[in-house]
């Protein structure tokens, strides 16, 4: 059973004690990682995420990865690390190269959901991406940590060099395309939708 | 704000209590509290430059420390840097008729591909402070445009920021053409922005990286003393 958003944000989901491979993930890719499980029928995999709203302190991002691998890698035969680079600057794939262990390539989630090859030729630099994950959870990810509840004004400082949001759909949900389109207008934002999939996380998992 | 913090009327504080409520007032965020704190200073004779220094640099200095420590978050520094902003923008005309002191001057620029400039910007802002001409040279800076402001500006110092690990290396490509055009040894260049670190400044080439506004101010300081001082030592 899939944890609550909340749950995933703040606590992430330990491992069921299943399988003989560990998927360390994110909080913000459980219900996709499980999506592609399912589909592909890798009933091998076990899924543990570390808490989403690391997200928003990639600084943290290394220790706590390296923590968990150490915490479980004696259970399973092999680790799968479910996260890009993320905001790490290059220091979560030197942790993972000294631990052993694979992690997914790219700089990000959004990235690996378009597919990394075409989201590095897109070039869109000025575009600010949510997924299904952050469009249900904009106000912990997003408005809150920024402020923006209680000062609103500050919108144009952190989005002023924005000019779209552009939503990466991981499921075709019409509630989500709602909400998105709802976010890019509290920010200012163009709003564009870009249905993915599962891009490269499903790629990375079949062939894992 | 509460009604003891609305009876505060800052013209019949005298001038230590008046720049203690500036340090408050720039903590919380009050702009329009800071424009009047700063005249206020100014029509009781106060030099532009110690107004800048002691009232309005303290007071940041004082949110920078909270921020480093994990008190404040970006959008309370924001907030201050904007009343900041406010004081400054009074300041600087007078500052330059005054022949206000020039620790150095720095050109600053994120790089090509990166819209983010938070950072940046605030980075600016305090070496201003601080005494420091700065170029702000804005966003998405492509290697041409350093080499020009290098050119004409003539700073003392290069300043980069990125905030994406896809963007961050192309300080490399800017200080690696610095370094073929024999001119990398005329500047300190340093780098900053969320996804780096000392090992990737030092990896690049960079003389620091500085991991906030308030280390970007005492690392540019640093240097120009050590500047000074070779220049002293002939």
């Amino acid at each position: 059973m899939i944890p609550d958003d909340q749950t995933l944000t703040e606590q992430g989901a330990p491992p069921t004690g299943s399988g003989r491979v560990l998927l360390l993930a994110c909080g913000a890719l459980a219900r996709e990682v499980l999506a592609v499980k399912s589909q592909h029928g890798l009933g091998h995999m076990d899924l543990t995420c570390l808490p989403a709203i690391l997200h928003n302190h990639p600084d943290r991002i290394p220790a706590a990865v390296e923590t968990a691998v150490k915490e479980h890698r004696g259970n399973y035969s092999d680790i799968f690390v479910l996260y890009a680079d993320c905001g790490t600057g290059g220091l979560l794939r030197a942790t993972c190269d000294r631990l052993g262990v694979e992690m997914l390539d790219g700089p990000h989630c959004y990235s690996f959901f378009d597919g990394n090859v075409a989201f590095a030729a897109r070039d869109e630099m000025a575009a600010f991406y949510l997924t299904d994950f952050l469009v249900r959870q904009f106000d912990t990810f997003v408005t809150k940590p920024l402020g923006l509840d209680r000062h609103p004004d500050l919108r144009d400082m952190y989005f002023g060099n924005y000019d779209r949001l552009i939503y990466l759909a991981q499921t075709d949900t019409p509630e989500l395309q709602n909400t998105a389109k709802a976010c890019a207008d509290r920010l200012g934002l163009k709003y564009e939708y870009r249905f993915t999939g599962y891009g490269d996380l499903a790629r990375a998992l079949t062939s894992a | 704000m509460s009604d003891e913090e609305e009876d505060i009327i800052l013209s019949e504080l005298n001038d230590e209590e008046l720049v203690q409520q500036m340090f408050d007032d720039l903590y919380d965020g009050l702009k329009e509290e800071i424009e009047e704190g700063v005249n206020i200073l100014l029509e009781r004779g106060w030099a532009p430059y110690r107004i800048l220094t002691e009232a309005l640099v303290g007071g940041m200095t004082i949110v920078g420390h909270d921020f480093r420590d994990g008190i404040l978050f970006v959008p309370e520094v924001l907030l201050a840097a904007n009343a900041m902003k406010g004081g400054m923008f009074i300041l600087k005309p007078l500052l330059a008729e005054t022949g206000a002191p020039r620790v150095g001057k720095m050109v600053i620029g994120t790089v090509k591909g990166d819209i983010h400039d938070i950072g940046k910007n605030l980075v600016s802002m305090m070496m201003e402070g601080a005494g420091f001409e700065v170029v702000d040279l804005g966003i998405n800076n492509a290697v041409e445009a350093y080499l020009e402001a290098l050119e004409t500006e003539q700073p003392d110092i290069l300043g980069m920021s990125a905030l994406l690990t896809t963007t961050m290396p192309y300080m490399k490509v800017v200080i690696d053409t610095m370094v073929e055009k024999g001119i990398r040894e005329d500047y300190t260049v340093l780098v900053g922005g969320a996804p780096l670190n000392e090992e990737f400044g030092k990896a690049i080439g960079a003389d620091a990286y500085c991991r906030d506004a308030a280390v970007a101010v005492e690392t540019a300081k640093d240097f120009m003393a050590r500047k000074h001082n070779q220049l002293a030592a002939g």
